[in-house]
């Protein structure tokens, strides 16, 4: 049985070369857009949130999911809709 | 049931993939961000799923709360003031990732979670200061020029050490919680102290840098509480975050020290770097 952790970082370095060829040939114009659609992503950390807040006990780590799950809220919420905003105005101006 | 989350994971890992694919070229781009969005909706919603969560009560109102301030913020934002939105919302998913790193902190954690919470702390730390510095920047609050003073260097390397020190002090002493607050805090203070000597005409690169930072405190948040796709998502936008930085540097025909570091020079560098900032501006515009 492999380690978990050892398991865990394969991921790791496997997405790293993802990440890596994913942005490859990126046209100047869209690396705003890109830049906030990425930061989005990061909002991930909500579900880590998720599952710290609902615990159920009324302890420290359980307020600090809570936290956490409102601050990433905003940063997938926002980053979301502020990419979209970006994208319509560029096309509107292209077309 | 926990199989079926974990699937479910694979799925919005794959869909992050197709749009950041579909972000990078202009026909696909709108689509490729609602794929993204579509994967993170996955992930929510598994993520409710887990047995573990048996009270929802704090959740929805973290969402209510969080998605509120995101949604009307989104909206409201000038076109010309998108960039500092974004720094913004960036640092506020760093804060969230030093969060869930400080809650995953459990009494008699392992060497490896220990080392995963404070990496997740700091990175997420730094990331949440530089954003609101680098936020305060591009919106003119705080003034765009490069804050300098004599004897930086030495600041900085003082906080770096201080960090270095408390992180181990922090690792052989876990149930010692003042390392933690000492961590914390000069993560905070380091955010500040990395982006203040670089100006406002910089600041798009640095925020890419950010995402990638915020990227990675996610992934190290992952790991702190054993979440695949914190890791998965976390480190593409790291490494995505990196690459897109590298690029923009390229555009601007600089190298990415050039533009950290840059800002310790004289003044005669500093008088380069305005005219250099007049053709980043421009740059910026393009971009936008």
């Amino acid at each position: 049985m492999i380690p978990a952790e050892v398991f865990l970082t394969f991921i790791l370095m496997l997405s790293i070369f993802l990440g890596f060829e994913l942005i490859h040939k990126v046209p100047a114009t869209l690396h705003t857009p890109l830049m906030s659609g990425a930061n989005a992503i990061s909002g991930i950390t909500v579900v880590g949130a998720i599952s710290l807040a609902g615990t159920g006990q009324q302890d420290l780590s359980n307020w600090l999911g809570a936290g956490a799950v409102a601050l990433a809220s905003i940063n997938v919420v926002g980053g979301y809709l502020v990419t979209d905003r970006m994208l319509a105005m560029f096309k509107k101006r292209e077309g | 049931m926990n199989t079926f989350i974990q699937f479910a994971f694979v799925v919005s890992a794959a869909l992050f993939i197709f749009g950041l694919k579909q972000l990078g070229s202009p026909d696909t781009a709108r689509r490729g961000n609602m794929v993204s969005a579509l994967g993170m909706l996955i992930a929510v919603v598994a993520a409710l799923l887990h047995q573990g969560i048996v009270e929802y009560q704090w959740i929805l109102i973290g969402f209510a709360v969080g998605g509120a301030i995101g949604a009307s913020a989104a909206r409201l934002v000038k076109m010309t003031s998108m960039p500092e939105m974004v720094a913004l919302f960036n640092g506020f998913g760093g804060m969230a990732s030093l969060l869930v790193g400080w809650a995953a902190l459990a009494p008699g954690a392992g060497t490896f979670t220990l080392v995963t919470v404070l990496l997740s702390i700091l990175i997420g730390g730094l990331t949440f200061t530089g954003s609101l510095i680098a936020y305060g920047k591009l919106s003119e609050n705080l003034g765009s020029g490069a804050v300098l003073f004599k004897g930086q260097q030495i600041v900085n390397s003082i906080i770096v050490a201080a960090i270095l020190g408390s992180a181990v002090m922090f690792c052989l002493e876990p149930a010692n919680h003042t390392w933690l607050y000492l961590v914390i805090c000069l993560a905070l203070v380091f955010g500040v102290m990395a982006v203040i000597p670089i100006g406002g005409a910089d600041m798009p690169v640095v925020i890419s840098l950010l995402n990638s930072y915020s990227g990675l405190a996610a992934c190290a948040a992952g790991f702190a509480v054993d979440n695949n796709i914190l890791i998965v998502a976390g480190s593409l936008v790291g490494a995505s975050g990196i690459i897109l930085t590298q690029i923009m540097c390229k555009a601007m025909n600089r190298s990415l020290a050039n533009v950290l570091f840059g800002g310790f020079g004289s003044v005669e560098r500093r008088n380069r770097g305005e005219i250099r900032g007049r053709d980043q501006a421009d740059h910026r515009r393009r971009c936008l």
